[in-house]
């Protein structure tokens, strides 16, 4: 595999994130792991961003990894975080999967509409759901990885090193992906649908498979999230979290597949600080960080890197 | 010559108005046919017909003695037919040489050399040669080979219409359906882009219909005329015979814009 730029910078990034992670503070081990959760979610949007598609309804996928995760602990006794990621996104994906037959055929805010519907369906079920403890949710099992229980200590650095490295593997596949003459296909159904049918290729079909591919990515972050927070409640199907997603959609751009990441550690940092400075007004700080963006970076933050590129060339 | 496609009685309505009414025609292989009529006469509903836009109420087509009358566009243009529109369809948000490679990924991926995960860059089915290749040399015939760094969106008219129909050759079509290729084009333009189009579309073996409004353009390119009215087909002979037909020169040619 050719190496170009973009899978240098995630190699190098993991790398530095491994040697210097254990450094960091158990507090900002928890907020990166976090993130790299939320940035597997946008990554998918981003896929569908790129293909001219809004989905309010991440949060019916993020929240479907969530709960297979905490399924795993509380029916099997299995907690295993590259199982329970494995199982979030295969769950997630086949979900998308029976979905995409439906919501492939729309565009614009009928498909944006429509997938905040379904998770809203889905948070409608879970808060009646006695079993998986309706309202209040339940707890995870404390992280394993491969039979090994890490202590309290080393806990946080593993969960954050194995999030580190999906997150690695995933940017690099969609990377790949977004190179194929099929990931090429995404801007050109932005751009002009009935062409893309008149050269003889499926619209709907590629948008299925992107929306498959995005729900995936999804649960393995629901997942993600679930084991590092160690609670899940229906509140992941809820639609402010699908809007989160987007915020951090906008916060980062779409011009690469390392910006999801950055954007999702950007709105920790924000969100982390906006609630440490006024507890009750938090929202309000979050929405003022998102004008500001909007009219002074629409095209995110990862639109800097290309600015600063321009001033040294 | 063998017929390469061959309509019906073709029939479609849009509530009371009848686009086509039990409209036939034999189109043969290798030939350069032009499409006239006024404006609603009904050759773009034939055009949207064939390539599968619209469903006749009656009537079949058949392409190289298949029936292709139920077929979804992208099949149909799968099987070697391809159109090109009346306003340019492109991607406006990539630039030209992008817009070529979109398309040629199409082709590659129909052909089962394009995968979810492959970035090899085989040869293009028909051409021989690897995508960038056939980009650039498609981009050379239509004239287009400076502005392969232009963004779409913002090239002259006359480009986009190159643009437009340099896109449907990248599938190699048998048969070429072009909507009007030189409207919106100047005067002086119209017949350097017919010239180069017709030129490039032998070159690469395809059939050409095309629908034209400039009564010159046609007696000049076309072998034979189809002309259109009230969404019947009641001309259909050389260029010569076809314009001094009395009903076309009453219907058509004296109404139409020049």
């Amino acid at each position: 595999m050719k190496h170009d730029r973009t899978t240098t910078i995630i190699i190098a990034a993991f790398v530095l994130l491994v040697v210097l992670g254990k450094l960091l503070p158990q507090w900002a081990m928890f907020i990166m792991t976090v993130a790299f959760a939320r940035g597997l979610v946008v990554l998918g949007l981003l896929l569908l961003l790129r293909a001219g598609l809004v989905s309010f309804g991440q949060a019916l996928f993020y929240c479907i990894g969530a709960y297979a995760a905490g399924g795993l602990g509380r029916f099997f006794g299995i907690s295993d975080i590259f199982l329970e990621m494995l199982v979030g996104g295969a769950l997630a994906g086949v979900t998308a999967f029976v979905l995409g037959f439906l919501l492939a055929r729309y565009r614009g805010i009928f498909f944006g509409l429509l997938s905040l519907a379904l998770s809203m369906i889905l948070y409608g079920l879970l808060v009646k759901t006695e079993a998986l403890g309706s309202t209040d949710g339940f707890n995870i099992l404390p992280s394993t990885l491969f039979g090994w229980r890490p202590d309290a200590e080393w806990v946080r650095y593993a969960v954050l090193v194995s999030a580190a490295a999906v997150a690695a593997f995933a940017a690099m596949l969609v990377h790949r992906y977004l190179q194929t003459p099929l990931g090429r296909l995404a801007p050109a159904i932005k751009d002009n649908e009935i062409r893309v049918e008149y050269m003889g290729a499926s619209a709907r079909r590629a948008v299925h498979v992107k929306y498959v591919i995005a729900a995936t990515l999804a649960g393995i972050g629901g997942a993600l999230a679930a084991t590092a927070v160690g609670h899940i409640d229906p509140e992941m199907a809820y639609w402010t979290t699908s809007g989160e997603f987007i915020f951090i959609a906008i916060l980062a751009g779409t011009g690469n597949v390392v910006a999801p990441f950055v954007g999702a550690a950007l709105y920790g940092a924000i969100h982390t600080m906006a609630y440490d400075l006024s507890p009750n007004t938090w929202q309000m700080s979050l929405g003022i960080a998102l004008l500001a963006l909007i009219v002074f970076l629409p095209e995110g933050v990862w639109s800097l890197t290309g600015k600063f590129r321009a001033r040294h060339s | 010559m063998p017929v390469i496609l061959e309509a019906r009685g073709l029939c479609k309505a849009f509530g009371a108005v009848t686009a086509a009414s039990e409209v036939s025609a034999a189109i043969e292989k290798d030939s350069v046919v032009g499409l006239i009529g006024t404006n609603g006469a009904g050759k773009t509903t034939f055009i949207n017909m064939i390539t599968g836009y619209l469903k006749p109420d009656r009537g079949t087509i058949s392409y190289e003695g298949r029936d292709i009358t139920q077929l979804a566009p992208r099949d149909i243009t799968r099987l070697g037919i391809c159109r090109s529109f009346q306003i340019p369809q492109l991607y406006g948000s990539l630039s030209v040489y992008e817009n070529m490679m979109v398309g040629i990924g199409i082709v590659l991926r129909n052909a089962g050399l394009a995968g979810y995960w492959s970035r090899a860059n085989p040869p293009v089915p028909g051409f021989a040669r690897p995508a960038p290749e056939v980009a650039e040399h498609l981009l050379q015939r239509f004239g287009l080979a400076a502005d392969r760094g232009r963004n779409a969106q913002v090239l002259p008219g006359g480009a986009r219409k190159l643009l437009d129909i340099a896109l449907t050759m990248v599938a190699k079509p048998r048969v070429l359906l072009l909507d009007e290729p030189t409207s919106g084009v100047s005067a002086g333009e119209k017949f350097g882009i017919m010239q180069m189009v017709l030129e490039a579309a032998r070159a690469e073996g395809a059939t050409v219909l095309f629908v034209e409004h400039d009564m010159e353009v046609v007696s000049r390119f076309a072998q034979r005329v189809l002309a259109f009215y009230d969404g019947r087909v009641i001309a259909d002979a050389p260029p010569q015979a076809a314009l001094a037909d009395p009903e076309v020169k009453r219907y058509v040619v004296g109404s139409a814009r020049a």
